[in-house]
């Protein structure tokens, strides 16, 4: 789409196909309504995407589904006028929208696992909107999907319509809900964070797809993400959205070569953060040492004689996709999963497989530090009982002594402790909690963390935020991190060494200079090579250079 | 701008103690609010009952069957004892029995059905095959088995209709732990080193209590409806006392003349029923976070 700047001459027709003008959105929460989206105008012509930017609760969804002219429950549009293709909206009647929704307007959802109905085969689920909205046989749908399935590159697309949806990848799913949008051939689609659930090598490959389908169509499509790299990618022109607020919009090149708001400067600047200081000379005997180890989950066996070490003050990141080992090896140590073979060493001291048999100053050394901070703290306690609790169960501490030191470790995560101190994890925001449970992994007063994806459910500032204390924590207190996560960015931040798992085995380990410099293992090339990045440009010279590979490009399925 | 500004603001700490509650009970729609005061009436009554009634608990004032509004306010029953005073014993006595059954059961069944959740693995197969053997007895007839076996004293009584309703709690709250055992924070609490007793009381209860408060709304009722059908069969609360179920049966014969005095006691049961299930309702819709705009 972007592979020529300024090129309003694409093809047939590029008329006006829909305009929003002074949107306002509301919400009911908290028993009142809040604005939650304030005077948006939005301008779509076909051909071309749009892409909406911003962080969670920036009204970018909102926005997405009011172009069908829907609010969700507890919303409401309050303002503005949505007129698509030259029907508005705001006043049309239900049956007017229920006509143009699924034909005219289709929407491809975050989660494909969630939004397929699992009781139906895909090419069913396919042909009921074309049979619905009264546009063809059954027959006739069935045929087209097979020629969409082919169209975007799906395996077998004759047999693959035939399957139900937890049969296919997650990758295929949602590629297949993407052919499902199209059954009608419809005018726009709206993509709602159509890879964010997907693995880094899945995703370039439905990105490709979302990208081929609107340029074959000529649809008008919005494309709603938190991932800039992502949308530079895909979209023509760019919005950046804030507290449902536009904060900017241009043509994409400009957008990221001359970002105008100091806002969209910081969300452009995020990436840039990289570890301060060098990590001490690796200690003859390392902290934490994974020796051959082998476990499994009943009769599957999901880690093959893996075997690492961590050294003191050092940040050991893991990386691969879902379903790679990562997190496993990670209940491993913590003694979860007690291991078949192998064993896990502390400082040169053999630990029990199974924490139950861990006393407590073995326990007290490992702590943890988890991807949703939301579920891993106890809603109902106070902030003071959780991150207390360690205190007085480990260090025996309490009245004075333990409030002092609870006053410390709040400043030390840079929380105010008279304002935060008496609070329910409810009354914080994300960012908020999960510094919440590096206090409560400080109060152990550990070596050794492990952080599960802990900047992965978070915005990227916020996200920066937390790596930034991490890495001042490290430096003061000399601690060792595990830091497991998909994310390469983030590894690029932190890591001081660098470990690659595929399907329980580790594929290559060393430096992080040297797995991020050639030659790479072919997976590591994989993995590196997906990773989206701001430029533009970036998704057609990986795909010109895979073609000329050659076959690399189907490693992705 | 740091990073947390920017931040959706969060909500600001609630204002703590009676201030809050009242000004939730003010919130609270109608039918809460009745029920609110039903409750409290019948539990004043059922504290002073010793001051309030006019006679004595089982004392025969009276010809038998007298007329309502006459020398007695409700009139006298099949032994000439006042119907008023029998009525005030009986909040007494039926109230007393059930709340310390509900929350026999309570402590029961919900203790071992966190642990079931918690522990897994064999004491969780164990007591719940063992509560689906208790399940699979209809509880009414396995009651009048133990209750006519142990004999039908009070303590009898409580304990063995105790131990049946918590039956249900433990499923209840097996159902609502499994849930909550799954989430990161007992993890973390596991890997903390921490016993079975903490996870269970501190971390785990907290979190299930909604749903367990009004279940015990409910099963106080049913409980209730049990010892009256107990009682109305002879084996429940046992005469002199006086207890609603009993006396609907003593009187019962009067209804064949169209009198309604016997259904009194009854529309006793039905109020406080009524008004349990109201504040139930309110506490559920509060703390499930139902609303009612959609």
């Amino acid at each position: 789409m972007n592979t020529d700047t300024v090129d309003t001459t694409v093809g047939a027709d590029n008329s006006l196909l829909l305009e929003m003008r002074g949107l306002c959105i509301e919400g009911f929460s908290d028993e009142e309504w809040h604005q939650i989206v304030k005077d948006v105008d939005i301008t779509l012509h076909r051909g071309r995407m749009l892409g909406l930017i911003g962080e969670s609760g920036a009204g970018k969804s909102t926005i997405g589904i009011a172009a069908m002219g829907y609010a969700k429950p507890g919303c409401r549009i309050n303002g503005g006028r949505i007129v698509f293709d030259g029907v508005d909206l705001t006043a049309a009647s239900e049956e007017e929208k229920r006509r143009l929704r699924g034909a005219k307007i289709a929407y491809v959802a975050q989660s494909a696992a969630a939004a397929f109905n699992p009781a139906h085969k895909l090419i069913d689920q396919f042909a009921e909107a074309v049979t619905e909205h009264g546009i063809g046989s059954r027959d006739d749908a069935y045929a087209d999907a097979k020629d969409l399935y082919a169209r975007i590159k799906m395996p077998d697309p004759d047999g693959i319509g035939f399957r139900y949806p937890h049969q296919v990848s997650g990758g295929q799913l949602q590629r297949a809900m993407t052919a499902m949008a199209l059954s009608c051939r419809p005018d726009l689609l709206i993509f709602d964070e159509p890879t964010t659930a997907l693995d880094v090598t899945t995703q370039i490959e439905v990105l490709v797809t979302m990208r081929d389908i609107v340029e074959q169509f000529n649809c008008a499509a919005i494309y709603i993400t938190h991932d800039l790299a992502v949308v530079a990618q895909m979209a023509d022109n760019i919005m950046v959205l804030r507290h449902g607020e536009t904060v900017e919009e241009a043509e994409t090149r400009r957008m990221l070569s001359a970002p105008q708001a100091d806002y969209t400067k910081s969300l452009w600047a995020v990436r840039s953060f990289r570890k301060q200081h060098p990590a001490p000379p690796p200690e003859d005997t390392p902290l934490i040492k994974v020796d051959n180890v082998t476990a499994a989950y009943g009769p599957v066996t999901v880690l093959h004689e893996v075997d690492f070490a961590i050294h003191r003050g050092h940040t050991v990141a893991v990386v691969g996709e879902s379903g790679s080992g990562k997190s496993t090896a990670a209940r491993v140590i913590t003694g979860l999963l007690p291991p078949q073979t192998g064993a896990i060493y502390y400082d040169g001291a053999k630990y029990p497989g199974n924490y139950r048999k861990r006393s407590k100053e073995q326990l007290r050394h490992v702590q943890m530090i988890y991807q949703m901070a939301d579920t891993a703290v106890n809603p109902r306690q106070k902030i003071r009982d959780i991150v207390g609790r360690p205190l007085s169960f480990y260090l025996g501490m309490d009245g004075d002594e333990k409030e002092r030191r609870l006053r410390e470790l709040m400043d030390m995560i840079e929380l105010d402790p008279n304002k935060f101190l008496d609070r329910l994890p409810a009354e914080l925001s994300g960012g908020q909690k999960q510094r919440i449970c590096i206090a409560r992994a400080l109060a152990a007063e550990p070596a050794f963390i492990i952080c599960d994806e802990v900047t992965s459910a978070l915005d990227q500032l916020v996200a920066e935020g937390i790596l930034k204390l991490l890495d001042r924590l490290q430096r003061e207190l000399n601690l060792a991190y595990m830091f497991i996560t998909h994310d390469l960015a983030t590894v690029n931040a932190i890591a001081d060494e660098v470990i690659v798992m595929l399907q329980g085995r580790i594929v290559e380990q060393g430096a992080k200079h040297e797995i991020f410099s050639p030659p790479h293992h072919q997976y590591t090339e994989l993995l590196l090579s997906s990773v989206p990045e701001m430029d533009p440009d970036w998704m057609d010279n990986v795909l010109a250079q895979r073609r000329a590979k050659g076959g690399m490009a189907a490693a992705g399925n | 701008m740091t990073s947390e500004d920017l931040e959706t603001e969060p909500r600001p700490a609630k204002p703590g103690g009676g201030a809050a509650a009242w000004r939730e009970l003010k919130k609270a729609p109608l039918t809460a609010q009745f029920g609110l005061v039903v409750i409290a009436f019948y539990l004043f009554v059922a504290l002073f009952a010793q001051y309030l009634a006019p006679h004595g608990e089982s004392e025969i004032v009276g010809a038998e069957f007298e007329p309502r509004f006459g020398e007695f306010f409700l009139g006298t029953d099949n032994l000439g004892r006042d119907m008023l005073t029998r009525l005030i014993y009986g909040a007494q006595n039926t109230i007393g029995i059930a709340l310390a059954t509900t929350v026999l059961a309570f402590m029961l069944g919900g203790v071992v059905g966190i642990m079931a959740a918690v522990l897994g693995g064999w004491f969780d197969q164990f007591a719940s095959r063992l509560v689906d053997v208790l399940m699979a007895i209809p509880a009414l007839i396995f009651a009048m088995l133990l209750l006519t076996i142990f004999g039908t004293g009070w303590l009898t009584l409580i304990t063995v209709i105790g131990v049946l309703d918590s039956t249900r709690v433990y499923r209840i709250a097996r159902a609502v732990s499994i849930n909550v055992v799954v989430m990161d924070f007992i993890e973390a609490a596991r890997l903390r080193g921490e016993g079975v007793p903490w996870i269970t009381v501190r971390e785990v209860l907290p979190n299930i209590m909604p749903p367990l408060v009004a279940e015990f709304g409910l099963r106080f009722c049913f409980v209730f409806l049990t010892i009256s059908a107990l009682s109305f069969l002879g084996l429940g609360i046992q005469p002199p006392d006086a207890d609603w179920g009993s006396m609907v049966r003593d009187n019962a014969t009067l209804i064949t003349y169209g009198d309604i005095n016997p259904l009194l006691p009854a529309a006793a049961i039905a109020l406080l029923t009524i008004g349990v299930n109201f504040v139930v309702d309110w506490f559920l819709h509060k703390t499930s976070g139902l609303k009612d705009e959609h």
